[in-house]
């Protein structure tokens, strides 16, 4: 979420997204495919999140945004970004209480606004949300088989959250992550000796994970905590990839995508340091170049 | 010729419930799947204490099991448990029945209560040969003798290599072993390699083979269940017992899915094998469901009480001879206290460091579950248990009181509602459990049409 003025003033600061010619925002897409997958989960793969979980997260992600727009003084500053924040850490996180959703999306909010770098700030609020959780919060868990891998559910996966990554531009970010993922568990099922067929059927597996579909087109696709210049993303994105791969097959850890994209999370102000580059507006609909 | 029994290569290889009131009445343990492989893992950090049941059933001199390990074993390393073990935790932490009774509606008070209690129950519940050995790239790590067991530990640099020392040594390998075999070499994994030592065997006076023992640390949280599958066709379940400290355990490859529980069901359940019946059917009705492609869980509980107990909870002692080395053994000095349900406290006699016990069953194929199970430990502690209720009604007469007529409408109305659950849960036949219940038949729906034009 940018902090800088929109252009196109409209209510509650949301972007309109018809109005001059101007394409719709992708987060409005973001948050209609979220709010499916969240439905579709809940009653085809009984996740173990109750509605007020749910309803709460997201009601403190957007009281957090209030406070700190008022403390900092933002104009401009709309409510998409939260409710993209609570819907996330719905579809992802676990808790076995009710008020740790609600705690977490305000550390997760917090952490946007006041973990910057040149005016962008460091981390996805939900990956950041979840990171915390995990490491520091009694009762909360991902699961990161809660989708399993069945063919129908990863296409309406892979359509849902292409639709939203090309329309943010950020597809690239997304289908690199998973050639580079699903390159290095081939490369590897290919070392450790098994047959052509088997080695297949593993990998469609874990292509067809749902979480994996998800981390690449709802969260490592995040234009706003990418790097700008396309040379630098993909640097970046090949690195998470790499990283995710290193801790599920080397250290034989879960989870994975979510640990690699927080622990490298601060390089990207390095990258964008380095290779500056216009950065990304959700409100701007002028087409980036080189992207 | 040893036959190599890899039925299950092995890894080495707050909210609170609902206060219940009701009685344990029956439970559908273990024994009711037949070719169930049993298996504990007992893991905290990277350490880890795997014991595996042996069903083999047939000549004791044909018994050989290969299991891949992540390092070379040291004998005492090894041991060799109890089979009571597995019965005790199957017993422990098996689906179980409850039954209530409705109080007589007649009695005013006791009626309003019911209601409250009926509402209450109508929330949600809150809701495992040394000379050729070298030539053929197969290194004898270990070699020793653990109670009846013979057992040697081997490193390999290529599968048909071990195929070969395996063949060579007297025992006979399954078709495909050697290509299963393959990526554990690659992985660098040593395979625990034992059979039965008859003489031994026939001191221990057992029968029956006992269980295996292993400790090792290892990063590698999974069971090897494809060794297993090499020539299996069909589905194959495992029941794992899981003890951890922290939370429960779940598969992070495959879905993870609680079995419907906690609802009420026909009273004729109580009778007989009606029960085990059941829940075999209703298992294989959801594992058919969900394709043979999610693990289920069974059973969720701190181990220190259990409500309702289908069996006490397992001793400190027990606790430590299936691997739970946190387990302070208890103090010599004083006398164990008897084993009896806590409503929520300390082991009896033990270290109060908590156990969770996560009970999960797999019914896999080859073709749904391509790779191993991995798994982790959550911070979920939310207990969980397949437990399903029956209700008695009272036995009161229509006209005993103004009450009565409505409360027995009500029973009638909840008995089909219970005879359908059960239709739902098993795939059955609505109308064979409505005989069952003397329930009336279903009307027989007339077309639509029929007296439109009359």
């Amino acid at each position: 979420m940018s902090l800088r003025k929109i252009k196109v003033k409209s209510f509650y600061g949301l972007p309109r997204p018809w109005g001059r010619g101007l394409k719709p925002d992708p987060r409005l897409f973001q948050i209609a495919f979220q709010a499916t997958l969240l439905t579709v989960g809940a009653l085809l793969r009984d996740f173990s999140l109750l509605p007020a979980q749910m309803a709460l997260g997201i009601a403190a992600a957007t009281a957090t945004q209030a406070f700190w727009i008022r403390i900092l003084n933002l104009r401009g500053v709309g409510y998409l970004s939260p409710i993209i924040t609570g819907l996330g850490l719905s579809l992802l996180l676990r808790a076995d209480s009710l008020w740790l959703h609600p705690l977490i999306a305000c550390l997760a909010i917090s952490g946007k606004f006041l973990l910057r770098v040149r005016g962008k700030h460091v981390f996805n609020p939900a990956n950041f949300g979840v990171g915390i959780a995990l490491l520091f919060l009694p009762g909360t868990w991902v699961s990161p088989g809660q989708w399993g891998n069945d063919l129908g559910l990863g296409v309406l996966l892979v359509a849902l959250g292409a639709t939203v990554a090309s329309r943010s531009r950020r597809d690239d970010a997304a289908w690199l992550f998973l050639g580079t993922f699903l390159g290095i568990s081939a490369l590897r099922l290919l070392l450790l000796g098994y047959s052509l067929q088997r080695g297949w059927e593993i990998l469609c597996h874990q292509a067809l994970n749902g979480a994996l579909l998800l981390f690449a087109f709802f969260m490592i696709s995040d234009p706003m905590t990418l790097p700008d210049h396309p040379m630098a993303r993909r640097l970046h994105v090949v690195l998470v990839a790499m990283g995710a791969s290193a801790w599920q097959f080397l250290l034989f850890r879960p989870s994975g995508p979510l640990w690699a994209l927080l622990v490298l999370a601060p390089l990207v102000p390095l990258w964008d340091f380095l290779w500056p580059y216009k950065k990304y507006q959700w409100d701007s609909n002028t087409p980036l170049q080189g992207t | 010729m040893k036959r190599l029994a890899t039925a299950l290569g092995i890894a080495l290889a707050s909210a609170t419930a609902q206060a219940f009131c009701g009685f344990y009445v029956g439970k559908a343990d273990a024994n009711l799947f037949n070719e169930a492989s049993q298996v504990i893992v007992v893991r905290d950090g990277d350490k880890t204490v795997v014991s595996m049941l042996n069903d083999f059933k047939g000549d004791l001199k044909e018994f050989a099991v290969v299991v891949p390990v992540p390092t070379v074993l040291q004998k005492g390393q090894v041991h060799v448990g109890e089979k009571k073990l597995f019965d005790r935790l199957d017993a422990y932490s098996a689906p179980r029945l409850a039954e209530y009774y409705d109080p007589n509606p007649c009695d005013r008070r006791l009626y309003e209560r019911m209601r409250k209690d009926m509402a209450m129950a109508a929330a949600p519940a809150s809701a495992a040969a040394p000379a050729p050995a070298k030539a053929l790239g197969v290194t004898v790590e270990a070699s020793f003798s653990v109670g009846e067991y013979d057992i040697v530990i081997l490193s390999a640099t290529q599968s048909d290599g071990l195929e070969t020392w395996l063949t060579q040594s007297g025992y006979r390998i399954p078709k495909n072993a050697a290509k299963a075999l393959a990526p554990y070499i690659r992985q660098n994994m040593k395979f625990f390699v034992a059979k039965v030592n008859l003489a031994e065997q026939a001191k221990t006076g057992f029968q029956m083979l006992r269980p295996l023992q292993f400790a090792y640390e290892s990063e590698k949280f999974m069971l090897p269940i494809r060794l297993g599958m090499a020539n299996a066709s069909g589905p194959q379940d495992l029941i794992a017992y899981m003890l951890t400290r922290n939370g429960r355990v779940e598969t992070t490859n495959y879905r993870t899915v609680k079995l419907p529980a906690n609802m009420d069901l026909p009273v004729f359940l109580k009778q007989g094998d009606e029960f085990r019946n059941f829940y075999k059917a209703m298992f294989g009705e959801q594992a058919k469901k969900e394709g043979y492609r999610v693990a289920f869980t069974e059973y969720f509980w701190d181990m220190s009480w259990c409500d309702p107990c289908a069996a006490d909870p397992l001793s400190p002692e027990e606790l430590r001879q299936a691997g739970v080395f946190w387990m302070v053994p208890p103090n010599p000095g004083s006398a164990a206290p008897a084993p009896s349900i806590l409503p929520r406290g300390p082991i009896p006699g033990g270290g109060a460091q908590p156990v969770m016990l996560t009970r999960m069953h797999i019914r896999y194929t080859p073709e749904t579950f391509p790779e191993d199970l991995m798994f982790q430990e959550t911070k979920d502690r939310q207990n969980f248990q397949t437990r399903y209720v029956l209700r008695h009604p009272a036995k009161v007469a229509p006209e005993a009181c103004p009450e009565a007529k409505a409360y027995l409408e009500g029973v009638a109305r909840r008995q089909e509602q219970e005879a359908q659950q059960l239709a739902s849960l098993t795939g059955g036949d609505i109308d064979a459990i409505r005989r069952k219940l003397d329930l009336p038949p279903a009307p027989t729906q007339r077309p639509w049409w029929e007296g439109l034009w009359k």
